[in-house]
């Protein structure tokens, strides 16, 4: 089950994947990407994901990933 | 523990080719190719039975990166190759893979002939509204008044509804979808892979690189922008005064019919024969 509360997601991206074309960052409801120095995306407020999948699904790359933290990790 | 997401379509991929693929950033093929490998995995179906057969053009591209059995074929071509190996292993799931050049032009005579006998095949046209790989020349899904590299002043011409083609040409299904939409298009296309007969599932993907710069499209996003506006279910499309349909355009599921494809048929004429009746 994908848990929608904030704070249980882990967002990867693989910078050798991205190609920086911004869909993820433009639709993700919670602003939780932005570019980085180098035009790809990058995680910023990870504790703000609900985990709703957009991003994942809409990268023509699959150059970003969301996963549940593992229990033992703590909502940083 | 159960993979999800781009795990998922990271066990489909053939990780000896060069990665990140050849597609331009924010090209919607992408999308469907994450798409197509979720609705495969979907339906559980074994990697050695689903047969991808690609034309050519940007659309094309993408069966060199998945790990199903592969062909890259000639330009419009992919609906014939597809129906000979149909009718010779009928057990195979058979995918084509082509763009509106590919299916609507050069391969136009095969898809609506491909329609009309019915045969069991699923028809994945991702409608970019240009042939993109070639440098951007107008396609007959080029909308009338958009401009391209051979219609720098704007298309005179109409552009072909692919949906109404394929339902004019008797397919069993006939959908459409969009890369932003991408749960309903997941949905499609698993309908679209099961079902018999011949499937034609219309993918309304952006390329920004060809049709969109030279269409006041500043970025791929905004593309999506106005995928996201502008497509309305069939049901509240029709709803619609005509006067406000504007650049709106209708998604869903346009026919669906359970008519046995031609293979099927063959198999029964077959069976017939060899029960020693021929009439
Ligand atoms: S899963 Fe949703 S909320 Fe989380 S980063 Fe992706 S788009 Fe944003
Ligand atoms: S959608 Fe994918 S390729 Fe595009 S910016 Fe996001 S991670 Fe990078
Ligand atoms: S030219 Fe267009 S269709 Fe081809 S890869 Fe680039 S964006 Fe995609």
């Amino acid at each position: 089950m994908v848990k929608k509360n904030k704070g249980n997601s882990r967002v990867t991206v693989y910078p050798d994947w991205c190609k920086g074309c911004g869909i993820c960052i433009e639709f993700c409801p919670k602003k939780v990407l932005e570019f980085d120095a180098h035009g790809k995306c990058s995680v910023v407020r990870e504790d703000d994901c609900i985990h709703c999948g957009f991003c994942e699904l809409h990268c023509p790359d699959f150059a970003i990933v969301v996963t549940e933290k593992k229990s033992g990790e703590t909502a940083s | 523990m159960e993979i999800t997401g781009n795990e998922i379509i990271h066990q489909y991929l053939r990780h000896n080719k060069k990665f990140p693929h050849v597609l331009c950033p924010g090209c919607g093929h992408g999308i469907v190719l994450g798409t197509l490998i979720r609705s495969v995995h979907h339906l559980g179906l074994p990697k050695d039975d689903v047969v991808i057969v690609a034309g050519i053009g940007c659309s094309g591209r993408l069966a060199v990166y998945v790990d199903f059995n592969t062909v890259h074929t000639t330009h419009g071509r992919a609906l014939t190759f597809a129906t000979g190996i149909k009718m010779a292993n009928p057990k195979l799931n058979v995918i084509c893979l082509m763009g509106d050049g590919d299916a609507l032009s050069i391969g136009g005579n095969h898809m609506i002939h491909a329609a009309r006998r019915n045969i069991g095949i699923t028809a994945l046209i991702l409608n970019n509204n240009i042939y993109g790989m070639t440098g951007g020349q107008s396609s007959p899904a080029t909308p009338e008044g958009a401009v391209s590299m051979t219609a720098p002043f704007g298309q005179l011409e109409k552009s072909f509804d692919t949906v109404q083609l394929a339902c004019g040409a008797g397919a069993n299904f006939v959908a459409r979808g969009t890369v932003f939409h991408v749960n309903n298009l997941e949905k499609l296309m698993i309908k679209a892979i099961e079902r018999p007969g011949f499937n034609m599932l219309e993918i309304i993907t952006p390329c920004h690189t060809q049709f969109g710069r030279k269409n006041k499209y500043k970025t791929s996003v905004e593309m999506y922008r106005w995928l996201k506006a502008n497509a309305l279910d069939r049901e509240r499309y029709e709803e619609l005064e005509e006067s406000k349909r504007g650049d709106k355009f209708p998604v869903g599921v346009f026919v669906e019919r359970d008519e046995p494809g031609l293979e099927e048929r063959y198999a029964e004429l077959k069976a017939r024969f060899s029960a020693g009746r021929n009439g």
